[in-house]
């Protein structure tokens, strides 16, 4: 971090904080590779006819098609990190987050990680035939949290969402939520507990400006209570406001790894151009 | 690359630098992500989530029934239903209750309890596929929603109990010291349930036609479990082995015990020979080997 970097963090309060000096790292990945394996692509899966045809011709699978969507990647993100990931529609940001959640395999290489990292992201949906309430004791619970614990919380989780501010929707099944208020809601009950690693996938972005700010305040808190924070997010303020660090993916392979400001900024530039 | 990743890299430099990922991660005790936790700590996680467990099955309890305008309502009706219809075609017009006294008691105790075992295989199927927004949200040992399942079965079931209670009352049975025996049975038959429901969730969580088949297996399963007729009666015709492996099944052995704790007039004699043996026997390797078989893939849930 250069002179100039550190007088603008100072300065500009808004900004994220500086990246801690110890450096304890909490996620290395390691050359990773993630291969999507689709089944039946344009095969006809579904039809009788093409299925017993397959069954005729001793063709054990249908149309099998490979794609490479993360082609090794190598970074090591380190305690009380925020760590932006950014690039273009289907460059393999939620991709990479899904291998660090240990929800995909990578097909070469490895992903340690400290703990277990939580996966927050839009598509994410709780029980949604059950009321925000439940909801919130039971993805309280479902964390490891015991009831005299989600007592505590619970208020205070249900104030972050915001989820009553029109009405009392609290009481409500989700189903009758907007996209919005539920991505709210489960984020605040995620951002209840304290992760090791906690990446968000896009779910700051459904929510309004006041909710955006509350969980920027939420994201450095929780950085300070030592854990790393991933983020995958279009916005590119959310990224300058919360992140210290970006990795810029495009194609499935790092393009750029560094301070925030420096990389955002290449990758403006980028997309200016094309 | 550019020249930012350069920089950082030079940022980085520390006394770690030498070292390859393997060795960093070593180092500061990083594990590979997703790895399945030993059998021991996965059970003291389930340990831990037991709160969840309890109030998973009774939130799916309450909404089970709320867009129906009779609400908890059909908890009682529906199994009274279901025991009408079997009366209707097995008693009024094919006449199997030949030969079977108290054939009402009979028929529902069967219907009830088979039906435990049955929406808890069913239930426990699509267990993973239903919650695959769950398990990717939140870490959580996944044998929570099958076990959650079935709980939430046996809450049913024991609504049901009390209507069969009631029916046995009204058939003109009485109530007898026999009745004690319904608390262990109804805990055997749950850990058997339960080990199967895993066993289930894990085939399938891996095949999703599974969900389509098991209708017509379970129906199968029903037919051999004397749910409807005194299966004694027919093991007896058959050669010994196969009367031996209709005896054994499962399904069959705690329908009969229930039969025999609630009915006053289904003597001990009827039972299959070495029935608590084999119905303890049942729940311990059903529970434990479905518990072990779906901790076998546990960090596959989810995935893909």
């Amino acid at each position: 971090m250069d002179d100039q970097e550190m007088m603008d963090s100072v300065l500009e309060p808004e900004g994220p904080p500086p990246a801690p000096t110890e450096k304890i790292p909490t996620v290395i990945v390691d050359n990773m590779h993630i291969v999507y394996k689709v089944y039946g692509a344009g095969a006809g899966k579904g039809s009788a006819t093409s299925a017993l045809s397959r069954i005729i011709r001793r063709k054990s699978s249908p149309a099998l098609t490979e794609v490479h969507a993360v082609k090794g990647i190598s970074f090591t993100a380190y305690k009380g990190e925020a760590v932006g990931l950014i690039g273009s529609n289907g460059s393999g940001k939620s991709t990479t987050l899904a291998a660090i959640a240990g929800l995909l395999p990578p097909a070469q290489g490895a992903v340690y990680t400290n703990g277990q990292p939580s996966l927050l992201g839009v598509n994410a949906a709780l029980m949604n035939d059950l009321t925000g309430e439940r909801n919130v004791v039971l993805g309280c619970l479902a964390m490891g949290m015991t009831y005299a614990e989600v007592r505590e919380k619970y208020q205070d989780i249900v104030d972050f969402s915001g989820i009553n501010d029109k009405g009392d929707f609290i009481s409500l099944p989700m189903r009758t939520y907007s996209s919005g208020m539920g991505a709210r809601l489960r984020f605040s009950i995620s951002a209840a507990r304290t992760h090791d690693v906690l990446m968000i996938d896009e779910a700051l972005s459904t929510g309004d400006a006041a909710f955006r700010k509350r969980s920027e305040e939420r994201i450095r808190e929780l950085r300070k209570e030592a854990g790393t924070v991933f983020l995958v997010s279009h916005s590119n303020s959310t990224i300058r406001d919360t992140c210290n660090r970006t990795i810029w993916l495009e194609h499935g392979l790092i393009r750029a790894d560094g301070p925030t400001e420096d990389v955002v900024k290449e990758y403006e530039d980028w997309s200016a151009k094309r | 690359m550019s020249t930012v990743f350069e920089q950082r890299a030079a940022d980085v430099a520390d006394p770690d630098a030498g070292l390859s990922p393997a060795e960093l991660a070593a180092k500061y005790g990083l594990t590979i992500s997703g790895r399945r936790p030993s059998l021991i700590e996965y059970s003291r996680q389930l340990w831990q989530r037991r709160f969840f467990i309890g109030a998973y099955a009774t939130a799916k309890l309450m909404v089970q029934y709320s867009s129906s305008k009779l609400g908890q309502v059909w908890q009682v009706l529906t199994p009274l239903l279901n025991a009408a219809v079997y009366f209707l075609i097995f008693d009024l017009l094919l006449h199997i209750s030949k030969g079977i006294p108290d054939y009402i008691p009979y028929l529902c105790t069967g219907v009830f309890v088979f039906n435990f075992t049955q929406a808890a295989v069913l239930s426990g199927t699509r267990s993973i596929s239903d919650n695959l927004g769950l398990i990717r949200a939140l870490h959580f040992p996944r044998a929570t929603l099958p076990i959650a399942f079935t709980v939430n079965q046996l809450q049913q079931l024991i609504v049901s109990m009390g209507v069969l209670g009631v029916i046995v009352l009204v058939s003109g049975l009485p109530v007898t010291m026999n009745w004690l025996l319904i608390i262990p049975i109804l805990l055997l038959q749950a850990t058997f349930n339960a080990g199967l429901a895993m066993f289930m969730a894990r085939i399938g969580a891996k095949t999703s036609d599974m969900a389509q088949l098991m209708p017509f297996i379970i129906r199968t399963w029903m037919y051999l479990s004397g749910v409807f007729w005194a299966v004694n009666s027919v093991a007896d015709k058959l050669p010994h082995w196969a009367g031996t492996l209709i005896e054994a099944n499962p399904a069959l052995i705690y329908i009969e015990l229930m039969r025999y704790a609630l009915m006053d007039s289904v003597p001990a004699s009827s039972l299959p020979h070495h029935v608590w043996i084999m119905a303890v026997a049942w729940a311990v390797i059903g529970g434990l080997g479905g518990y072990v078989f779906f901790w076998k893939a546990e960090e596959e849930y989810g995935r893909g």
